[in-house]
């Protein structure tokens, strides 16, 4: 059992200390880096404890409250804690925790703010820093946007220091010393005479000592476990098939089943016959599920997918578009002024620009499709009822929005629900949807007393997601000598705020700053630049897929740039160079170019394409290398560059960075979901498939510390890796790819 | 019916058409070999049977006879195989979830080949989907693994 099942929720919000046998420590301390009356005031009338520390007697416990979901936070946030605690992270024990609304994600909103990453004014930042007013009084625990280790830098290092404090106080204490002549190390406090007394001994005096009101941080120069390429805590359970996915989660007599919702998304189940089913080996329940569709829950989910395929269904229809040319034509309807959802960048003149310009006026449209997030593990959950108690065990990215999504469909309180959050077999925020935790809660509140793993089949988790939007963009460019006189941006696409946000309840105002994310926000200094979204009505569930709306926006801005370079006939680097004074921003771009030999002559039939996009404030620039062959294009090399302000762990940000290129590699060449009778076409790996083996190419990976501040790396290595890409193919073949996935138009090999 | 897995011998009473992979997942409690896709395209359910690299999830469990292999079979913690400390030397697993099926078709492919070249390793291992991407890495261990084999073979 958990070392942390027998705390409460509660004792988190009233901040208590000591537990039986030990003693919790956490962030207390509402710090700010610029003085801010509203946030002091916070303090002063919120000071609630969020314990990231548990030493007892047996051992030291760190709370890493992020879902793991291979981008490696479980590690990388422990060893905050560990570095200023003095003890080895390999040495502790590190756990998910409880939901619990004190482990709000401060920084996920940051994005949001109206400022461009490379605008670190004092008034950016000190807007940036209200973003977390309003992410602490919605409380909501998530794990997204690339801005785990942006919230968890100070304060979970300022709770492993305060734990240390307590120590050593504690440790004065019981040895009637000065607290000044004793030290710590490697988990014990050490005297002046080379006395060591381990924490755990420690634990039940520390509880009683009073917290200091602050501490201090160690310097750079101290650091030894942040700032070094550590091995990941989960990687022998992953490696040996014993680490614990919420596809592997066992309960006593649990039950298995499987689910069938109507495919055309958001309608009813108006009726169904299970005649056929209910007779099937394994059988044991047809159950509904809401208004939606029915689980059949059976001894082995194998019995449970036999007997729903056999099930007869009258399904409702949706009366939004039933084709994806209808979803297309959509996106076409809404480039109009009442569909106008922000205009965050209007620099210079760009009309007047253009108007001068006339038939000289380079007119371009992009395309991108909806897609899938198709997580390997595909969506399940197990939830018992019982005794008024309901557990739920599942990998997901919001514990919050499950307990609050958990107690709206079952009517019982948050206080009696329990979140056991696992390893999430890929995540890509396809887990911060909470459709598989309902419709798990849901069953087991109609089988009181029994657990149910309901998993979902692969047809099901792919006709069943939430998508990446289909987007359009329209660019008018003016070229003048070497330069971009005039750049008009007109992006349309749903809002994956709007339809997100929407399904948990929440209704975020404003534009959505997602439908222009990585295109109003570039460090590209034009003289006349604007930069326009328009929002599709919402119809068909959309949602985050790594790296949001920077996932098509950098294929579509990027690509463009590419155009424009080769109206103008200057090199694509010296020409985005000549647009940027940022530093970070340039920096990467030089070390990109530096990293791939960038003009080198290249052997017959290659060609090098380069894409710069800052996304969630890390600029990322990538050269890729492919070769024209007899089977298709073949991808050789990816020269990446990228600037995260602080490195935690170069070996984590050289695996996401291969990761996130990968992925976007993936949905450039064939990632597509199509829409035939209102239904999702794409079934399984046959029909969606990703890039393998053979096709992956070598990464060369280069991490640089310029950025003002630390940056989260989950996401950015996604949205240049399609730019590049399409970029090489037209330096190699002369093809200009405007439409995604390039397979319409090109072979693979 | 009978079924051999890890060395150990195991009843079960299921239909015969049951994948292997739902028989040790949810019958036997084995639960390294992971569901993915149910049709043999993403390799996450891959096991050895008697020797021989197999997709549990498209296999009946009454067409399998002999000895079946899981990840748990392969190795442990604490004596990992050859191939499982070079996934770990490499840090290989992000997600993870695909690794067991990874590391089951790597070790049956150094059991014919202990000097892969990486069209080999394509042949191999591009049947196994990894929607993270760790693919230069599975590479990099695959080539590790296969210098140990060697090694310990001269």
């Amino acid at each position: 059992m958990s070392t942390l099942g027998k705390i409460t929720r509660r004792a988190f919000v009233i901040g208590s200390a000591a537990i039986t046998g030990g003693v919790l420590f956490g962030y207390y301390k509402y710090k700010q880096p610029y003085p801010n009356p509203l946030t002091r005031d916070l303090h002063d009338g919120e000071a609630a404890l969020t314990p990231y520390v548990l030493i007892n007697a047996t051992g030291v416990t760190i709370i890493a409250p992020r879902a793991e979901m291979g981008q490696g936070v479980r590690t990388s946030l422990a060893a905050l804690v560990a570095e200023e605690l003095d003890i080895d992270v390999h040495s502790v024990t590190v756990e998910h925790g409880p939901a619990s609304k004190a482990y709000y994600n401060a920084a996920v909103l940051e994005e949001g703010a109206p400022f461009p990453p490379h605008d670190n004014s004092a008034m950016a930042n000190g807007v940036r820093d209200l973003m977390h007013v309003p992410a602490k009084f919605l409380g909501t625990q998530i794990t997204g946007g690339s801005s785990s280790t942006i919230d968890a830098f100070e304060k979970m290092r300022i709770a492993g220091a305060t734990a240390r404090e307590a120590l050593l106080l504690a440790a004065a204490a019981k040895l009637k010393v000065d607290k000044n002549t004793l030290r710590t190390e490697n988990g014990a406090v050490i005297t002046r005479d080379g006395q060591r007394i381990p924490y755990t001994e420690l634990a039940t005096l520390a509880a009683s000592v009073s917290l200091p009101d602050d501490v201090s941080l160690k310097p750079r120069s101290e650091w030894k476990q942040i700032g070094r390429s550590i091995p990941k805590l989960d990687m022998v359970e992953k490696c040996t098939g014993t680490a614990t996915f919420g596809m592997d989660v066992i309960q006593p007599d649990m039950l298995y089943a499987t689910i069938k919702v109507n495919p055309h998304l958001g309608a009813k189940l108006n009726s169904f016959n299970a005649a056929n089913a209910t007779a099937m080996p394994g059988v044991k329940h047809i159950l509904p599920l809401g208004e939606v569709g029915v689980a059949v829950v059976a001894s082995n989910t194998w019995y449970a997918f036999k007997a729903a395929e056999v099930i007869e269904f009258d399904w409702a229809k949706t009366a939004y578009a039933q084709t994806t040319e209808g979803l297309f034509e959509s996106a076409i309807a809404a480039f109009k002024e009442s569909h106008q959802d922000s205009q965050n960048r209007n620099d210079g003149d760009v009309d007047f620009v253009i108007g001068q310009a006339g038939d000289a006026t380079i007119n371009r449209e992009y395309r991108a499709p909806m897609l899938a997030h198709a997580t390997m593990e595909p969506m399940n959950a197990t939830a018992l009822l019982k005794n008024g108690q309901l557990d739920i065990w599942a990998g997901n990215q919001s514990p919050t929005f499950a307990l609050a999504e958990a107690a709206k469909v079952s009517g019982i309180s948050e206080e009696n629900i329990r979140v056991h959050t696992t390893y999430l077999g890929g995540g890509f925020g396809r887990r911060a949807e909470m459709d598989f935790i309902v419709y798990a809660v849901m069953v087991a509140i109609q089988l009181e007393g029994t657990p149910v793993k309901v998993t979902w089949t692969r047809e099901e988790d792919m006709t069943h997601d939430n998508y990446r939007p289909f987007a359009i963009a329209r660019f008018q460019g003016v070229v003048s000598g070497s330069n971009i006189s005039a750049l008009d941006v007109k992006i349309s696409s749903p809002s994956v705020m709007e339809s997100q946000m929407g399904r948990v309840g929440l209704s975020i105002p404003g534009p959505d700053t997602t439908i222009v994310q990585a295109a109003w926000d570039q460090a590209y200094m034009i003289e006349n630049y604007r930069v326009t979204g328009y929002r599709v009505p919402i119809g068909i569930p959309v949602s985050s897929w790594r790296s949001v709306g920077a996932s098509q926006n950098g294929f579509f801005c990027e690509s463009m740039m590419d155009e424009l370079a080769h109206e103008a006939n200057v090199d694509p680097i010296d020409m985005r160079l000549a647009l940027i004074s940022h530093s970070p921003t340039r920096k990467v771009l030089e070390a990109v170019a530096e990293l791939a030999n960038w003009g080198r002559v290249l052997p017959e039939n290659h060609g090098m394409g380069i894409a710069l996009v800052t996304s969630f404030g890390v600029p990322v620039a990538q050269v890729i290398e492919v070769e024209k062959t007899q089977n298709g294009i073949k991808i050789h090399n990816v020269y990446v560059a990228a600037d995260v302000g602080i490195a935690i762990d170069p070996s984590n940000i050289e695996a996401q960075l291969i990761s996130g290129i990968n992925f976007g590699l993936a949905a450039a060449m064939m990632g597509e979901i199509t829409v035939k009778d209102g239904k999702v076409e794409q079934t399984n790996f046959h029909n969606f498939d990703s890039i393998r083996m053979h096709q992956a190419p070598a990464i060369h990976c280069k991490i640089l510390e310029n950025g003002e501040r630390i940056r989260g790396i989950g996401e950015p290595g996604t949205p240049p890796a399609a730019p590049a890409l399409a970029n090489a193919i037209y330096a190699a073949t002369g093809v200009r790819l405007r439409e995604m996935p390039f397979k319409k138009q090109i072979q693979f090999v | 019916m009978q079924l051999n897995v890890n060395g150990k011998q195991h009843e079960v009473d299921v239909e015969e058409t049951m994948p292997l992979l739902w028989v040790l997942r949810d019958e036997l409690a084995i639960t390294g070999p992971k569901f993915g896709c149910g049709i043999a395209m993403c390799g996450a359910c891959t096991v050895h049977i008697n020797g021989m690299p197999a997709r549990s999830c498209s296999i009946p469990v009454g067409q399998v006879s002999g000895q079946v292999t899981t990840i748990e079979g392969l190795g442990t913690p604490d004596a990992m195989h050859v191939v499982q400390a070079a996934w770990v030397e490499h840090q290989v697993a992000q997600c993870g979830y695909c690794q067991p099926g990874q590391i089951m078709s790597a070790a049956a492919l150094l059991q014919v080949n202990p000097n892969p070249d990486d069209e080999a390793i394509d042949r191999a291992l591009s049947a196994n989907l990894c929607r993270c991407g760790t693919y230069p890495r599975i590479r990099a261990a695959v080539k590790t693994a296969a210098a140990k084999i060697r090694e310990s073979n001269l």
